[in-house]
């Protein structure tokens, strides 16, 4: 069989909506873009627990602590199956954390910025997972077989994580007026940057057209952002808090609303490393990744001693 | 007799909430992602007994205190937790260390009190059994580890021996009239608990080549909520919201 041949019969898979799997034939930008999309995404789910962990020793009451925790260990649970599925297409675990920690792989821009109140751990569950949701919904059909398949357990989960955010804003709108005043401040924050996760706008981003031709992404960046605006809008609505957009408005020839686009400037800049945690994060990553070195080699070392051991024995 | 069931509830919730307190600001921050997972869920373990406990509590109470009233609006000079659940978290040989020797003296201790005449206090114990007895297996198996793994995790592991050992003796300490809870067939008498914890201790120390020192001064405290300065700090961080805005429901 020649590489023509293993390109027609990948090509046939994706054409037949079946599985591309770790042992099948792929090209090498196939993978390549897998790589980056998985591990980044990997990156996100880590790096995402930061910004949530920063209030759990300041929980308010102890079943929200124990909903926070919850949920920021899942986030830990993500990145772990996604790192593995990462594994399957050819890259180590360590080698992604390299890339992370020195900065070369990217991660969500979304957790660069700061939680300022008990509202933002509503805001992110809220708005954050339920973008986050958007984008993972179409993942769980992509193409990639274990990817897709970490994808399915993923979205359940952040289904659920998204309930929690809303009943925090639930339970900080309706509450008193101090509460009201930080869940609509955190939804005036979190609005843009929620909408910036869902990528560029279609014609200026640069990896979505392979992503769509290879079936790893299904559905384009700004339709996406439609589709969350139009669910959202109602979701405010209920909480009796405003979207911080003058210009947001129902367009009956759509079926969706007008809305302004984020401050793509802004985006690029926390891209760049400019966001005001960019570096505090990964700092952090770097932090527990170096003083857990010892660790990792003790852990090492005594696996190995036991080895010998019952090796001898 | 409620009033001292009430005391000894808040000693054991108290200690159980300080430390997962402490053991959550791993999380996050793990020196591995499989070891950040695992330490989370002990976190959250330790958490859900202590609402029990405290819920427990406030209805012997009577006064209508519910478990966030209890954890959320008393002060350092109310608090029970033992002297070693509120030390820092060090390094990682410091918190499992800190870890084992809770764990350790938890199962001994829970294990009784899932014999005790108070059925619902028994019932608690009954649970957490189950979960200390895991809990316990994770933090023996690390310190096997540091002790026998490089010399950098022996030294570590050191290190944390002697930060550490002199707030053991404080866990021994009863409250005031405990006797009579002992009597009555509800707790457990600590001084045997204590010769248990000391032999399950030693040989783990044993394995790790770390000889227990003789005549190491103790402190203690707590059984009277006497504490170290970290708890106030600790206090004054976990409570911080609840106090500022009393009115407020989460």
């Amino acid at each position: 069989m020649s590489t023509i041949d293993f390109e027609a019969i990948f090509e046939a898979k994706l054409a037949n909506n079946e599985f591309i799997e770790p042992k099948d034939w792929m090209p090498e930008n196939y993978r390549k873009h897998l790589i980056r999309q998985v591990s980044q995404h990997a990156h996100s789910e880590i790096v995402g627990m930061l910004p949530e962990g920063n209030w759990i020793s300041r929980a308010p009451s102890l079943r929200a602590k124990l909903v926070l925790l919850a949920k920021v260990q899942d986030e830990g649970g993500h990145g772990l199956y996604l790192y593995t599925a990462a594994e399957s297409l050819g890259v180590s675990r360590d080698e992604m954390l390299e890339a992370l920690h020195t900065g070369k792989a990217k991660y969500s821009s979304i957790f660069n910025y700061p939680t300022l109140t008990w509202a933002d751990i509503g805001a992110i569950g809220w708005l954050v997972d339920g973008a986050a949701i958007m984008n993972q919904v179409m993942l769980q059909r992509s193409s990639y077989g274990p990817y897709s398949r970490a994808m399915v357990r993923i979205c359940k989960e952040e289904s659920f994580h998204q309930r929690q955010g809303y009943e925090i804003m639930t339970r900080m709108a309706f509450g008193t007026p101090d509460q009201k005043e930080m869940a609509q401040d955190a939804l005036n924050r979190w609005w843009y940057p929620s909408l910036m996760m869902f990528g560029p706008p279609d014609a200026e981003s640069p990896n979505s057209e392979n992503a769509l031709k290879w079936r790893i992404k299904r559905e384009s960046n700004d339709h996406l952002r439609q589709r969350f605006v139009d669910q959202t809008v109602v979701q405010a609505e209920y909480l009796n808090i405003s979207i911080p957009d003058k210009n947001l408005k129902w367009n009956e020839s759509k079926k969706g609303y007008d809305f302004s686009p984020p401050n793509w400037e802004e985006f690029k800049n926390v891209v760049k490393g400019n966001g005001i945690c960019n570096k505090e994060r990964l700092e952090a990553r770097n932090k527990a990744h170096n003083e857990g070195a010892w660790v990792r080699e003790a852990a090492a070392a005594y696996a190995k001693k036991q080895n010998q051991l019952s090796t001898a024995a | 007799m409620n009033e001292l069931v009430f005391k000894y509830l808040l000693r054991i919730s108290d200690s159980g909430l300080i430390l997962a307190q402490r053991i959550s600001a791993w999380t996050g921050h793990g020196p591995f992602l499989e070891e950040d997972l695992a330490l989370t869920n002990i976190a959250l373990d330790l958490f859900g007994r202590s609402r029990s406990l405290l819920d427990y509590a406030g209805n012997l109470e009577g006064k209508g205190r519910s478990e966030d009233e209890l954890a959320f609006f008393r002060n350092e000079r109310h608090y029970y937790n033992h002297l070693i659940c509120e030390q820092p978290n060090g390094d990682y040989a410091q918190t499992m260390l800190r870890q084992a020797f809770v764990d350790a003296f938890e199962l001994l201790l829970y294990t009784e009190l899932s014999k005790s005449k108070d059925q619902t206090l028994a019932a608690i114990a009954a649970k957490s059994v189950k979960e200390i007895t895991y809990h316990k297996r994770h933090s023996f198996s690390w310190v096997k580890r540091f002790g026998n793994g490089t010399q950098e995790s022996f030294t570590r592991l050191q290190n944390a021996f002697h930060e550490l050992w002199p707030y053991t003796g404080d866990m021994f300490e009863p409250i005031e009239g405990e006797t009579d809870l002992v009597k009555n067939g509800f707790v457990p008498d600590l001084q045997k608990i204590k010769t248990d914890w000391e032999k399950i201790i030693k040989d783990l120390l044993e394995e790790c080549n770390i000889r227990l020192p003789e005549n190491v001064y103790m402190h203690s405290g707590s059984a009277k909520a006497l504490h170290t300065e970290h708890l106030g700090f600790i206090l004054a961080e976990m409570q911080s919201l609840p106090r500022a805005y009393p009115e407020a429901k989460w």
